[in-house]
């Protein structure tokens, strides 16, 4: 009598993740655009090379949340892919990292 | 602390926490990874933070500005590393249908950021007197 049960509809909760995603990039950016700031006030090659560091973690951070946007786009409506502890994993380890960057650059 | 051993092994092992339980709602699942980036981004500001102080406050003595930096630097290591564990804590109690875990740190946290915010006004009070 009853049919198949419908697809269950998604809602916004993909949009409301992505966009979380976007946010936690453009704080990522704020805080490199802080290193870049504090290397061109002190200017040593060490500083400098800090400041590369930072940069290569702001694009992993943004490779990753680009990967997971991607995912959470082309999914359907049934099942998204899950976040993997591992990408979140990767995700902490940038924005320790960058921490570990910026106490390098206090000295 | 053996608790918290395990838990890192689960991060970069996302078969084991798949083999647990049962599958919770995909919305529960989304609902927990915004949580953790809000997390994320709280230690991103706190490494702003960090950076702030040490670029912004230079009439500090060193001392003074160094240590608010590495205390900022220091929670924002914290913050980061405790927001990928509560998420998987989290992910695994909803697995299982548990409750979900109860936790402190965001009172520690609010303490924290006060006390730096009480050492920042006394700090700038000195050193305008200074």
């Amino acid at each position: 009598m009853n049919g198949p049960p419908p697809p269950r509809d998604p809602g916004l909760q993909p949009e409301r993740t992505r966009l979380a995603w976007r946010r936690t990039t453009l704080s990522n950016t704020v805080a490199a655009v802080l290193a870049v700031k504090t290397a061109l006030h002190t200017r040593t090659a060490a500083g400098f090379a800090v400041v590369a560091m930072c940069a290569l973690l702001w694009l992993a951070f943004l490779t990753l949340a680009h990967r997971r946007i991607r995912a959470l786009a082309t999914a359907d409506a049934g099942g998204s892919p899950r976040l993997t502890p591992r990408h979140a994993a990767a995700a902490t380890l940038c924005t320790a990292a960058l921490a570990v960057c910026a106490a390098a650059l206090l000295f | 602390m053996s608790e918290f051993v395990r838990n890192v092994r689960l991060w970069f092992a996302p078969q084991e926490i798949r083999q647990e339980g049962r599958t919770p709602d995909y919305r529960f699942s989304l609902a927990n990874e915004r949580t953790f980036l809000a997390w994320l981004r709280t230690a991103l500001a706190l490494i702003g933070g960090g950076f702030a102080v040490d670029q912004f406050l230079p009439d500090l003595p060193w001392a003074w500005r160094v240590g608010l930096a590495l205390a900022l630097l220091g929670s924002g290591v914290l913050c980061s590393l405790r927001a990928v564990n509560h998420w998987v804590r989290c992910e695994r109690a909803m697995r299982r249908g548990e409750d979900l875990p109860a936790t402190r740190f965001p009172a520690l946290l609010g303490i924290a950021v006060a006390v730096v915010a009480v050492a920042m006004v006394v700090v700038v009070l000195v050193g305008w007197e200074g």
